[in-house]
Order: C-alpha cells, then sequence, then structure tokens
C-alpha cells in the first residue's frame, strides 16, 4: 500500500473540506432560523468572482477574501428580501438565485476568463508538531483558512448554544410565532442569518479561487459544491462540528481519486467515476433524508422553510 | 378612581388597583368588541371576566396585557396611566398573559424557553444560575418543574406550570390565565388552583377568564360578567350563586341543572369490539369495547390527545382500525369506509368542523347535500329549504343559504354541522346511531342548551349517541353511561350516577403513571 499517497491525499482532503465546510455552516445559520437557501452555489460563484477581479486588480489576498465573502452577503440579502419580507416561496427564490449568480458571475468574469492568479495562502507549519507522522501534514502544515473555518465551526457552536442571540435564532427557526410574542425580531433575525450564510458562501468561493483552482471559470470553479454543502447541512443534522467531520468526509471523496489510482488492489476504475464521488454521496444522502421520520429525528428545525406571517399565528 | 370601585374580599382599599381599565372600548370592523368597559384588580386577589365566546373577554384581556391598545379610555397600573404598545411592554410593566394555546418551542427546554426574550438576561446564558431560579420560582408557588426537561416531553398541564413560572421569572405580579382549565385534568385543576392562592398570598394579581361557572365559584374573590361587549354585572362571589352568574351572562333566566336518566331500551344499536389503531408504531387505540344502546348516551372523556381522534375515525371507518370490529345494528362495517358507515345508519361530527366536516369553499345549501341520498342530480331544493330551516331554528348567524361555509364563525359552523348530522335521527328511515365530538364546544349557552335538548330528544326517539369531548363536565351532563380515555385505553367506565368524581379525575390522570406532584 502506498502510504505516503495517501497520507497526502489525506492532507488535501482537508483542504478540499475546507469551501465546504464554510459554504454548510452559513446555510447552517440561515437554516436554523427557518430559512432554506438552495442559492448557495449562485452566491459562492459571486464570491469566487469577485475574489478574483480584486486579487487580479490588487494583489492582495485578504482584500480579494473580503471583497468576495461581501459580495456573497450582499447577493444573499436578495433572497432574505424575497422571502422575509415578500415571504416568496423560498425553494423558488433559492434556485433563481443560482442560475441569476450563474449569469451574473459569468457577465462579471468575462475579462478574466481563464487568466491565471498568482495567489495561495501559504500554510502554517506548527514547528516540530508538522513532523508528526500522518497529524503533522493533516492538522499542523495547513493554509490558515484551515484553522479560520474550524475557529468560525467552534464560534458557530457556543454562539447558538450559549448566547441569548442563539437562543433568539434557533427560536425563529423553530416557532417564529412563539419568539415574536417573547419580543424576538423574527424578520431582522432571519436577515441577519441569511446573509451571514451569504458571506460565508461568498468566502468559501473566494477561497476556491485564491487558493485551489488556479484559474476563474464559470462551470469549473465551483462544480457543485454549493449543492454538496446543502447536503452536508442535513448529513450534520444542523450541527456545525459534524459540519466539519462531513466536510472532511466530502473532502476526502473529492480527493479520494489521486489515492485510488494510484493503488494496485483498487479495481480499475475510469477516473471519471471516480469524480463522481462526492455527488454519490451527495443524492445518497438526500435520499436516506427522504423518509419523515428520520428528518424528525435528525432534527431539522421545525419552521425551515416556512415563511412567517404575523397575522396568520 | 379607587373610590368609584369597591375593594374586593382579600384587598387592601388604601392601595390602588394593580391594573385597571378605565371606561376603555375596542372596535374591530363592524364589531364593538368592548362598549365602555371598567375593570380592575387588587392585589392579592383573583377577579374573574366571566362572559360567553364573544363576550369581549379575551379583547378586554388583550387590553390589560398589552396585546390592543384600547381607541377609547387607558390602563392604569397602581393608579397610573400607562400606554402598553406591545406584550412585551406588558410584561416590563410587570403584566403577563398565559395563552390558552401555550407561547412555547417544543424542541426547547423550559430553561430556555424561560429566558427566550427576555432583555434582563446577560448576553452569554447563565444556565445553571437560570435553572437555580426557575427551580425556585417553582417551589415556592407549587408548581414543580424539571428545568431541564424538554417542552416535547411534557404533559399539557406540565407546560401551562412552564408558561407560570415564565412570567414569574419575568416578574410579573399581574398574571392574566386565559381559559386555563380548559385542558387541565380535575387533579391538574386543584394543583392549579393551589398555585393560585400561594401567588394571591404573595399579594400577586389574577385574572381569570373562564366560562365555567363551578369554577369561578371556586377560585375567584370577584367576577365581572361580560355580554356583548359590555359588563352586565360586577359581584363579589361571597354574594352570588352560579344560577345567578349564568343569567347575568345570557341575559335571561336558565336551567343550568342537567337531565339524564338510563337507556330507554336494551337493544344494541352500535358496538366496538377490541378495537385497536396503531399510528406510527404507536398504539394510540388499545383494545377498546364500546357498546351504545338505542336510546342511550354514552360519552367518553379524557384529556386531549389521549386517543379520542383515532377512535371517533375508527368508529366512523374513515381510517381502518389495526384489530377489532365495528358492528352498527346488524351490519359489521369495520374498515369498510364511512360511506357503508353512513349507510348503516351512522351519522358523525368531527372535532374538526371546517376541514373534515364542512367544506369550507361550499355554501351552506351544498354542505348540507353532502350528506344526503343523491341520485344522478342533486336536489339543492330541499337541501335548501332543509338549511333555511335549520338558519332558523339553531340562530345561525349567516348572509344566507349561499354564503360559503369557511365565512361562519366557529360557533355557527358548528350549528350548520350538527344540523346536518343530527336531522332525522332516531326517526325511522333516518340515522340510528351518531358520534359527536365536542357537541357544545365553542357555542354560547343558549345554543348549547339547544344542541343538549337535540341531543335527549333524538335519544327519546331510540337513537344511540356516543360523545366524545374533552370538556368533562359537558359528557357528564349528558351521558347516561360513560367511560374515561386515558393513552388510548378505557381506564374506567359506568353509570355516570354512579361514578365518583374523584375516580374520573385519577383516571383522567392515569393515577397509577403520574408522578406524586
Amino acid at each position: 500500500m502506498n502510504d505516503a499517497v495517501f497520507v497526502l491525499t489525506l492532507a488535501a482532503a482537508v483542504g478540499a473540506a475546507v469551501p465546504i465546510a464554510l459554504a454548510a455552516l452559513g446555510e447552517l445559520l440561515a437554516e436554523t432560523s427557518g430559512v432554506l437557501n438552495l442559492g448557495v452555489e449562485g452566491m459562492m460563484l459571486i464570491g469566487a468572482v469577485m475574489a478574483f477581479q480584486v486579487g487580479d486588480a490588487t494583489g492582495s489576498l485578504w482584500l480579494a477574501l473580503l471583497v468576495g465573502s461581501l459580495a456573497g452577503a450582499l447577493f444573499s440579502s436578495i433572497h432574505a428580501f424575497l422571502c422575509v419580507t415578500l415571504r416568496a416561496n423560498q425553494i423558488v427564490s433559492g434556485l433563481a438565485l443560482v442560475i441569476f449568480g450563474t449569469g451574473l458571475s459569468t457577465f462579471i468574469g468575462k475579462s478574466i476568463e481563464g487568466k491565471p492568479l498568482d495567489t495561495d495562502f501559504t500554510p502554517i507549519r506548527w514547528g516540530f508538531l508538522a513532523d508528526i507522522p500522518v497529524l503533522g501534514p493533516l492538522l499542523f502544515d495547513q493554509d490558515p483558512m484551515v484553522y479560520a473555518t474550524i475557529a468560525i465551526a467552534i464560534a458557530i457552536t457556543l454562539y447558538l448554544n450559549r448566547t441569548k442571540a442563539g437562543l433568539a435564532v434557533r427560536a425563529v427557526g423553530e416557532s417564529p410565532g412563539t419568539a415574536d410574542t417573547m419580543g424576538v425580531a423574527v424578520a431582522a433575525t432571519r436577515y441577519v442569518h441569511v446573509m451571514l450564510g451569504g458571506l460565508l458562501a461568498g468566502m468559501a468561493g473566494a477561497y476556491l479561487v485564491l487558493g485551489q483552482v488556479p484559474s476563474w471559470s464559470q462551470d469549473g470553479t465551483t462544480a457543485g459544491i454549493g449543492w454538496i454543502a446543502l447536503a452536508l447541512v442535513v448529513f450534520a443534522s444542523w450541527r456545525p462540528l459534524r459540519v466539519l467531520l462531513g466536510a472532511f468526509l466530502f473532502g476526502f471523496a473529492r480527493r479520494a481519486n489521486f489515492w485510488l489510482q494510484g493503488e494496485d488492489w483498487a479495481p480499475d476504475i475510469p477516473a471519471e467515476f471516480l469524480s463522481m464521488l462526492p455527488y454519490l454521496l451527495t443524492i445518497a444522502v438526500l435520499v436516506v433524508w427522504g423518509s419523515r421520520d428520520l428528518r424528525r429525528r435528525v432534527g431539522s428545525p421545525s419552521a425551515l422553510g416556512v415563511p412567517y406571517d404575523r397575522a396568520e399565528r | 378612581m379607587s373610590s368609584a370601585v369597591e375593594a374586593g374580599p382579600g384587598a387592601s382599599p388604601d392601595q390602588p388597583a394593580a391594573i385597571a381599565a378605565i371606561n376603555v372600548t375596542k372596535r374591530f370592523p363592524g364589531v364593538l368588541a368592548n362598549d365602555a368597559v371598567d375593570f380592575c384588580v387588587w392585589p392579592g386577589e383573583v377577579h374573574t371576566i366571566l362572559g360567553e365566546n364573544g363576550a369581549g373577554k379575551s379583547t378586554l384581556a388583550a387590553m390589560l396585557c398589552g396585546l390592543y391598545r384600547p381607541d377609547e379610555g387607558h390602563i392604569e397600573r397602581n393608579g397610573l396611566p400607562v400606554r402598553l404598545r406591545s406584550p412585551r411592554d406588558g410584561l416590563a410593566h410587570g403584566i403577563g398573559m398565559v395563552h390558552q394555546h401555550f407561547r412555547l418551542v417544543d424542541r426547547f427546554t423550559v430553561a430556555e424557553n424561560v429566558v427566550l426574550g427576555d432583555p434582563d438576561q446577560t448576553r452569554i446564558l447563565d444556565y445553571r444560575e437560570i435553572e437555580k431560579r426557575v427551580a425556585e420560582i417553582g417551589d415556592q408557588f407549587g408548581l414543580p418543574i424539571d428545568p431541564r426537561a424538554l417542552i416535547s416531553n411534557l404533559t399539557v398541564g406540565q407546560r401551562q406550570r412552564v408558561e407560570i413560572v415564565k412570567m414569574l421569572y419575568r416578574g410579573a405580579d399581574v398574571l392574566l390565565l386565559d381559559e386555563p382549565t380548559a385542558v387541565l385534568t380535575p387533579p391538574e385543576v386543584e394543583a392549579l388552583f393551589t398555585t393560585v392562592r400561594s401567588m394571591t398570598s404573595e399579594g400577586k394579581a389574577l385574572v381569570f377568564i373562564s366560562h365555567k361557572l363551578g369554577e369561578v365559584m371556586e377560585i375567584s374573590d370577584r367576577v365581572t360578567v361580560m355580554r356583548a361587549g359590555a359588563v352586565t354585572g360586577e359581584v363579589a362571589t361571597s354574594e352570588t350563586n352560579q344560577r345567578h352568574l349564568a343569567e347575568l351572562m345570557v341575559g335571561r333566566p336558565v336551567e343550568v341543572d342537567t337531565r339524564r336518566g338510563s337507556a330507554t331500551t336494551t337493544d344494541v344499536a352500535f358496538t366496538a369490539t377490541g378495537l385497536t389503531v396503531l399510528d406510527a408504531g404507536q398504539t394510540v387505540v388499545d383494545n377498546v369495547d364500546i357498546t351504545v344502546h338505542r336510546g342511550e348516551i354514552v360519552g367518553i372523556a379524557g384529556v386531549a390527545g389521549n386517543g379520542q381522534r383515532p377512535l371517533a375515525r375508527a368508529l366512523a371507518g374513515v381510517i381502518k382500525p389495526n384489530k377489532g370490529r365495528v358492528t352498527i345494528g346488524d351490519n359489521d362495517v369495520t374498515g369498510k369506509g364511512p360511506k357503508a358507515a353512513r349507510r348503516a345508519g351512522l351519522s358523525f361530527v368531527p372535532e374538526d368542523r371546517l376541514g373534515t366536516g364542512l367544506v369550507p369553499g361550499l355554501s351552506l345549501t351544498d354542505n348540507m347535500l353532502l350528506t344526503r341520498k343523491r341520485g344522478f342530480f342533486v336536489d339543492r331544493k330541499s337541501a335548501r329549504a332543509e338549511i333555511a330551516a335549520s338558519i332558523d331554528a339553531y340562530e345561525i348567524k349567516t348572509p344566507g343559504t349561499e354564503a360559503e361555509a369557511r365565512n361562519l364563525s366557529g360557533g355557527n359552523s358548528q350549528k350548520v354541522l350538527l344540523a346536518r348530522e343530527l336531522a332525522g335521527l332516531g326517526e325511522s328511515g333516518g340515522p340510528q346511531a351518531i358520534i359527536v365530538s365536542s357537541p357544545t364546544r365553542g357555542l354560547d349557552i343558549g345554543a348549547a342548551e339547544f344542541v343538549r335538548g337535540l341531543l335527549h330528544e333524538a335519544r327519546q326517539r331510540g337513537a344511540a349517541v356516543l360523545i366524545i369531548s374533552e370538556d368533562l363536565e359537558e359528557v357528564r351532563s349528558l351521558s347516561d353511561r360513560m367511560a374515561v380515555l386515558y393513552r388510548g385505553r378505557i381506564a374506567l367506565e359506568g353509570r355516570t350516577d354512579e361514578l365518583p368524581f374523584e375516580s374520573i379525575g385519577l383516571a383522567m390522570a392515569g393515577v397509577a403513571e403520574e408522578e406524586t406532584a
């Protein structure tokens, strides 16, 4: 068995997990407040193309990341307006966001199509820790965004479970009528969390063009990661730390072909099939989730996808 | 203003009223909901607002707690005028309302629900401190509750305790309880009353909203009676009785006593044997045997959610039981569907009036037609005549026979449904048996009296009547024999006049399984 390749694959899976985890954590925030946003893919594309443009123009990695994230947040406010203020169907609005995001990002990205971007996140080496076999390359020799993502997941866990504001968010997603009676501003809460979701999705897209793919292309940059993120939220039963774990699994599925192709024992599967792995995993998750019973058990927010109208309570 | 209103028992007259409505008027489109109402509660007393549905008692309570703002007049708190813009405002002034439909998040713990939206909490919640305080309040007022329990695992009675604890935690010393006993078993009602007394002894002011005369007499110091938006009387309970209160409420003398007898025949009209229904793997109706004779009213009592709905639906043929048999007369109709049950002579009034009882988008005439025999063409003319007669007889408030069912108020749509299902009951050629869920729920005293009369007449004619209701008083006053449903099983049964009230209460609470409170 080719151990070195396997360890390299695991280390690469950590990086590949970052955009999936960020997008899924954002979606988790929106869904916890009761708003389903299927437009993750669209928000990621907007974040990616804006980050690329800024990175290309200024050469500043962090400025590019910031602008990409903010663009995602701004873009998601369309969904918040449609679903919270106008109480539109969240599925339709989310799909519209994907289509709009695809078109708009192609338009914005016209001038940079195929152009390489010379930026990269430099890995942080944790001294001798990085030399520990397996764990070293896996945990102590990664780029800063890996650590940022872990920190964000922990922060979200504490926010939702320990703080007054977090309690209000969960109440809005569970029972907006109750939250409203108890003096929580339902619409504002939903706006904020949909846009935080957009911010993280935009950041995920930005990370992709800045750190993982060499150039911008509309269909190659995100490659369906937004959809994987949606499935991951379900897979993780709306728990931020499980999102991290799940993202690593999906990340591994995305990188597994490098490893499997080099193994003697692995059957001779065409590379195209191996690239399908993460998507097959996504479908499997969603099919299993289809059962109502299971959905109740894993703790989907009770008011997810339901617009709140005070007059109808 | 305090000189204008007499002090009640248990109140100290030198203090200003804890809360008072001064000459308040509230209008809704087409309705004068409150007409120049005066109302006040002293610290340490229980003051009941008594009235029928639509009398305006909920509107008054809503203005007292900040949900509505009065069009005219104002609210005073401790003698000072206050302007309450929202329930949150009310709570900030120490006024808390416990709604009939609880405002709790099912998947939260008790403690989480208590602090939700509380502006006084620290940014990072200190659950240890919160849980301690919740338990303390529980101990102080006889409201035992585990702060860490999930709401979804609590009984209705326990949820109500959480609502009260929530208000006390936020520092409310005026509490409004909207029909608090409607969902409780008799032992739970006793426990609630103990809590109410311990709250008043601490100087809290309680507003109790109810239409149940017995309870009102037991718990309150004073009673304000409302009818059609206006106050018809304010009396101290020590100086009144049920009959007098009922008169103030209805505006004319009413018969509070009820008629009851034994079955007029011993012919079996309707039986269920070993009836068992599973829902999502759970046994919701468990081996139930019921026999109803011709000329007899049998009542099924029990707290909501103990299998009433699936039982009624299985009996009426709407759902197929997993085990057991249902026979009507000589016909075995088990699992043959509602049409077979109707053909065998069974009428059915489901608890869900608009939806499974009536079609909201159809006219009253067409709703009447639904269960009438029809040939190829419907006979609208006779149905129209029938509903027109019922509108008169039942005093149904509607623009006419062609109005859509959805536009009727709850009580009125209830009457339409009863008119359809009760027609010809017990007469030759008509249905011989009926299942009625909560026959008088949502009706005012007059209409309830009328419906009871109809059920009794049908019984005299030899019809078999099965009543399924969460209102114990209703079951007790109507039925010859009764049974108590607990977790899908018959926990107790017998002749209504022979069953002691305590045993019924304990059976409803499932004695053996209830923790000692």
